[in-house]
């Protein structure tokens, strides 16, 4: 394998990693605020997919479509935080597990019902429409690279926003000490119904960016959450920058583990997971 | 909630519904012999399970490897190797090889504590589903494979009993689950037991008092396997196939939801979540095309308004008494 | 939602009553012949599996919805695509319920299992759609029917359609029983056309990253690709291949690839090959009467997984006119099932030895949202399913 190959394999895998950190930034940042295991996570992913193409059928422009799917979504999370998950808080986390399961019925089977169970996939914006040639076979699309650049931005802001406002320094005392935060008056019920919103909007826009390059279908959420979960947990639960290393660590392993031993390539991630675990039992980056 | 009904009465009530169960095959309704005898055979797996999230405090999210791989043990070794048939060696090596999976697997994720529990034996679990759909030598297909036939219970020339007969399928299992609930309630009488449940109310102090908690909880998790992969040799035998989506993740929730509808930490937790479970699939399923919506919506509310499983109603009932009473 | 509950109790209870009383008064009439539908109708097979169900119930009500002069009562079952539940919603059909036949059903796995209970309970089975080779190879039983595919015989067909013009290929898969026999298939296919398969590359099933395996193809370079994947993968991969610009320099091949995901695979998918055993709008008498009923009675034009279904009502009304509706008769019902020659909207349709389709296999060209046929690559194509003892 020449090094022109390898240098393709590796913007191929640093491309599928920053879309697995899209996916999985919201899933550990529940988790890690909350303490909440959100199975559904995978759910609220194929909902914004399916926003992006109800909407952008709608409004003709996918931009417009993300904003207002992005809304949309943030307003659901907050009602589901307040309906049902804020009375959990109080029980043991297998409750939790087991309301996001239900919910995942609940969502695959209104999906069903509302839109079908066709497989839809959403156009490329025009200006986004075209190719960057690579080699003398291959072009790379540019919509992908385009995801890639979004998916830096948002990590970029995730980490301002919990690290340098005064949102986010809440967010992290929430997460070490709830009763302390309350003490000290803020609001903690309204914080996490922010936390959850806000993990919510980021699962659905990660549904949303990725619907152009990808297909809307039924069962896509479940797919996604497993591998979303291998990386909250490698990266260590609740971690923003170990859940960034994480996605790239696993979507190396699933680039190289199909080229170079495509027989097992379907274990070669958990097995990093469980080197890793090995190594150190709460991942990466302990929160 | 031992009190919630006194012994006696406690005691008419198993006698009453373990006759019921040892009577109903006589109605000689192949398919619903067949129901219950899946259902028992769940109910296996779900105390399997409880051991490990009632007793011990140690919610497992990956509970169907054991139960997919108890299977696929006797599907390699009667059907693909065809090395035996016997249920005397391929029942107790089911149980031996995922006992010992068990404790290797145990090594890794009992280092972690609470939701990284969880997710690290989901995470597992999950290695194992992909071991049987993707390695050949394991039998690994994405559409399972079908057994050649029931286990061969003769012991030299001798034939003791038929699996091949539904109805003595039926008993073999029915006797299986009553064994298991026996060995359960024994157990927790012992140190063994006593000790496990020290471990779910206060980790540590039990800790700081000198008992080596991780063997302990090693112990439990490797007695967990076995019975969980008891629970899927006899649903492969039930089912006459194995396949990947015994070790899926929904069927590592399914067993966790019968657990809460039954009640955790409740020696009956187990067969009454099973049954419960079941019936509230087949009701739903024959009533409405939309049945995973209406499933879904009573798993949320179960889990909002019946935290304590079906064994809490009956505490309600009686709380709702006394205070008439009074 | 326990009120709705019993509502509905309350309303299926007087349904059943007056039910009974009308079969009381009709008692003279033979007892409706009883049909188990398992398909499924949740999950990613969905539409499949409302595709298969609808072509069935047309056929049936074509013939005023009487089989051999019984009126038919359907028994449906949602399989789930779950082969750990397959034995069980089987059994609920066959020994509850009692069905005189079995239909079903999409994933391989599932029906597997259902060839299984057939064989068991002798229970006449007709498979749909699921092309595991195993179902009418080595677990081929006198009871057993297909009115589907085998896995090998689109990817044989493809083979042959890709060696007209190419030496070499190179093949992508799923890594699942499905797109194994598929391949092999191709491989069989392209080899007797003279060509040579250079490699196999396969990913994790249902995994949809495609761009390693796309890369790799790029530096092989061979003159033309088959693929095999399924549902939502059929969607990616289509439009990653045209937009990794692969399209032009390696013309790529496939059986299903374009099946009824065209609309959504929109430009990639133009102008792209396929070889199986429909087409859409395929010129013959009988289709375009189907195509005109099909779209009456249910708004949407119809599709291959429509026309299995419709065929597997036919296959079976073979059986039943031969027996007059008396099931009974099965030994009678499976030779005119055997020797059914049907005239199908594919175009002519028997069956082999192995009670596996014999049938064309047309050539396609993916234009607009229709695969449109320009040629027969194969005619009267049969598996030979080498290890069917029948």
């Amino acid at each position: 394998m020449d090094l022109a190959l390898i240098l393709i394999q590796t913007l191929n895998a640093v491309q599928y990693g920053l879309l697995l950190f899209l996916v999985a930034s919201g899933l550990t940042l529940i988790f890690g605020v909350m303490g909440v295991i959100n199975l559904a996570h995978g759910s609220f992913y194929m909902m914004g997919a399916y926003l992006a193409f109800t909407l952008t059928a709608l409004t003709g422009n996918l931009l417009l479509a993300i904003v207002i799917g992005v809304v949309l979504s943030a307003v659901l999370g907050a009602l589901l935080e307040w309906a049902l998950f804020s009375h959990l808080y109080r029980r043991n986390h297998l409750q939790q597990v087991l309301l996001t399961y239900g919910l995942i019925l609940i969502f695959e089977e209104l999906r069903s019902v509302l839109v079908g169970n066709e497989v839809y996939s959403v156009k490329v914006p025009d200006w986004l429409n075209f190719s960057v040639p690579l080699g003398s076979v291959m072009t790379y699309p540019a919509y992908r690279l385009f995801m890639s650049g979004v998916c830096l931005v948002l990590a970029l802001g995730l980490y301002l926003l919990i690290e340098r406002t005064l949102v986010g320094a809440r967010i992290r005392a929430g997460s070490s000490n709830r009763g302390m935060v309350q003490l000290l008056g803020i609001n903690i019920d309204w914080l996490y119904r922010l936390v959850f919103a806000l993990g919510v909007a980021l699962a659905a826009f990660a549904g949303m960016l990725n619907a152009p390059a990808s297909s809307v279908s039924p069962g896509m959420g479940t797919q996604v959450l497993i591998v979303s979960f291998v990386v909250v947990i490698v990266g260590g639960i609740g971690s923003v920058w170990g859940a960034l290393l994480a996605s790239l660590l696993v979507a190396f392993a699933d680039t190289f583990g199909k080229v170079f031993v495509p027989d097992y390539a379907g274990i070669a991630i958990y097995v990093v997971m469980a080197a890793i675990l090995l190594w150190r039992p709460e991942g990466l980056f302990k929160s | 909630m031992m009190s919630l009904v006194t012994s006696r009465s406690r005691a008419a009530i198993i006698a009453v519904f373990l006759g019921a169960l040892a009577a109903f095959p006589l109605f000689g309704q192949e398919f619903y012999t067949e129901l219950v005898t899946r259902v028992m055979i769940l109910s296996i797996f779900a105390i399997s399970l409880d051991l490990l999230v009632g007793y011990t405090g140690l919610v497992s999210f990956g509970h169907a490897a054991w139960f997919g791989m108890g299977g696929y043990v006797f599907a390699l070794l009667g059907t693909k190797y065809q090395l035996t048939d016997s249920l005397w060696l391929t029942l107790p090596a089911a149980m031996l090889v995922t006992a010992a999976a068990a404790f290797l697997v145990g090594l890794f994720v009992l280092r972690t504590r609470g939701m990284f529990f969880i997710m690290v034996t989901l995470a597992f679990a999950q290695i194992f589903y992909f071991f049987f759909h993707d390695i050949k030598a394991l039998g690994g297909s994405s559409d399972g494979m079908n057994l050649r036939g029931k286990p061969d219970t003769r012991i030299g020339g001798w034939v003791p009993f038929e699996l091949t007969d539904p109805n003595t399928l039926y008993y073999f299992v029915l006797v299986l689950m009553a064994a298991l609930l026996l060995a359960m309630a024994l157990l927790l009488r012992s140190p063994l037991g006593r000790a496990l449940q020290g471990i779910r109310e206060n980790e540590h102090r039990m800790e700081a008092i000198g008992f080596p908690v991780f063997r302990y909880k090693l112990a439990a998790f490797t007695i967990a396997g076995a019975f969980g992969g008891l629970a899927g040799y006899l649903f492969a035998v039930l089912n006459g196939s194995v396949n990947p989506e015994m070790l899926s993740w929904h069927q590592s929730a399914d067993v966790l939801l019968m657990l809460i509808l039954g009640g955790m930490g409740q020696l009956w937790g187990g067969p009454i979540g099973a049954f419960t479970f079941v019936l509230l699939q087949e009701l739903l399923s024959s009533y409405s095309k939309l049945w995973h919506l209406w499933l879904g919506i009573a798993i949320v509310l179960i889990v909002l308004f019946l935290p304590g499983g079906m064994f809490s109603l009956f505490d309600r009932v009686k709380r709702l008494r006394q205070g008439r009473a009074a | 939602m326990s009120r709705l509950l019993s509502l509905r109790a309350v309303s299926r209870a007087a349904a059943a009553l007056a039910l009974a009383s009308v079969a009381v008064a009709a008692q003279a009439q033979p007892a409706p012949v009883r049909i188990g539908l398992m398909l499924p109708s949740s999950g990613t097979f969905a539409d499949l599996g409302k595709g298969v169900t609808n072509g069935f119930k047309l056929y049936v009500n074509e013939q005023g919805g009487k089989l051999g002069g019984r009126a038919v009562e359907y028994l449906a079952v949602d399989d789930e695509s779950d082969p750990s539940k397959a034995n069980e919603n089987a059994n609920k059909l066959v020994k509850r319920d009692k069905v005189d036949l079995l239909v079903g059903t999409i994933h391989s796995g599932v029906a597997q299992t259902m060839a299984k209970v057939a064989r068991e309970t002798n229970t006449l089975l007709i498979v749909p759609n699921a092309g595991a080779g195993e179902i009418t190879g080595s677990m081929c039983a006198p009871n057993v029917f297909r009115s589907s595919f085998s896995n090998w015989q689109p990817g044989y067909a493809s083979g042959l359609l890709a060696a007209r013009k190419h030496k070499t290929a190179v093949t992508i898969s799923w890594k699942y029983a499905a797109g194994d026999e598929s391949v092999r298939g191709f491989r069989e296919g392209f080899e007797k056309g003279g060509g040579k398969v250079l490699k196999d590359l396969n990913l994790p099933f249902p995994g949809v990253e495609f761009q390693p395996l796309l890369t790799e193809l790029a530096t092989i370079k061979p003159e033309a690709a088959y693929v095999f994947v399924a549902g939502a993968g059929q969607v990616m991969f289509v439009k990653d291949y045209a937009a990794a610009g692969l399209k032009t320099s390696i013309p790529l091949y496939g059986a299903f690839i374009t099946e009824g995901t065209l609309a959504a695979q929109g430009d990639a998918a133009s102008g792209l090959q396929t070889a199986l055993h429909y087409a859409d709008g395929l010129k013959n008498p009988k289709n375009e009467a189907f195509i005109a009923s099909y779209t009456k009675a249910f708004g949407a034009a119809p599709d291959v997984f429509a026309v299995q279904g419709y065929d597997a009502a036919q296959l079976f009304d073979a059986g039943m006119r031969a027996v007059k509706g008396d099931t009974k008769k099965k030994a009678e019902m499976i030779k005119a099932m055997e020797n059914a020659k049907l005239d199908s909207p594919r175009g002519p349709l028997s069956f082999s030895k192995s009670h596996n389709p014999v049938q064309d296999y047309y050539v396609r060209v993916a234009r607009g949202t229709q695969n449109v046929m320009t040629d027969v690559i194969v005619k009267g194509l049969v598996d030979p399913s080498p290890d069917c003892k029948l």
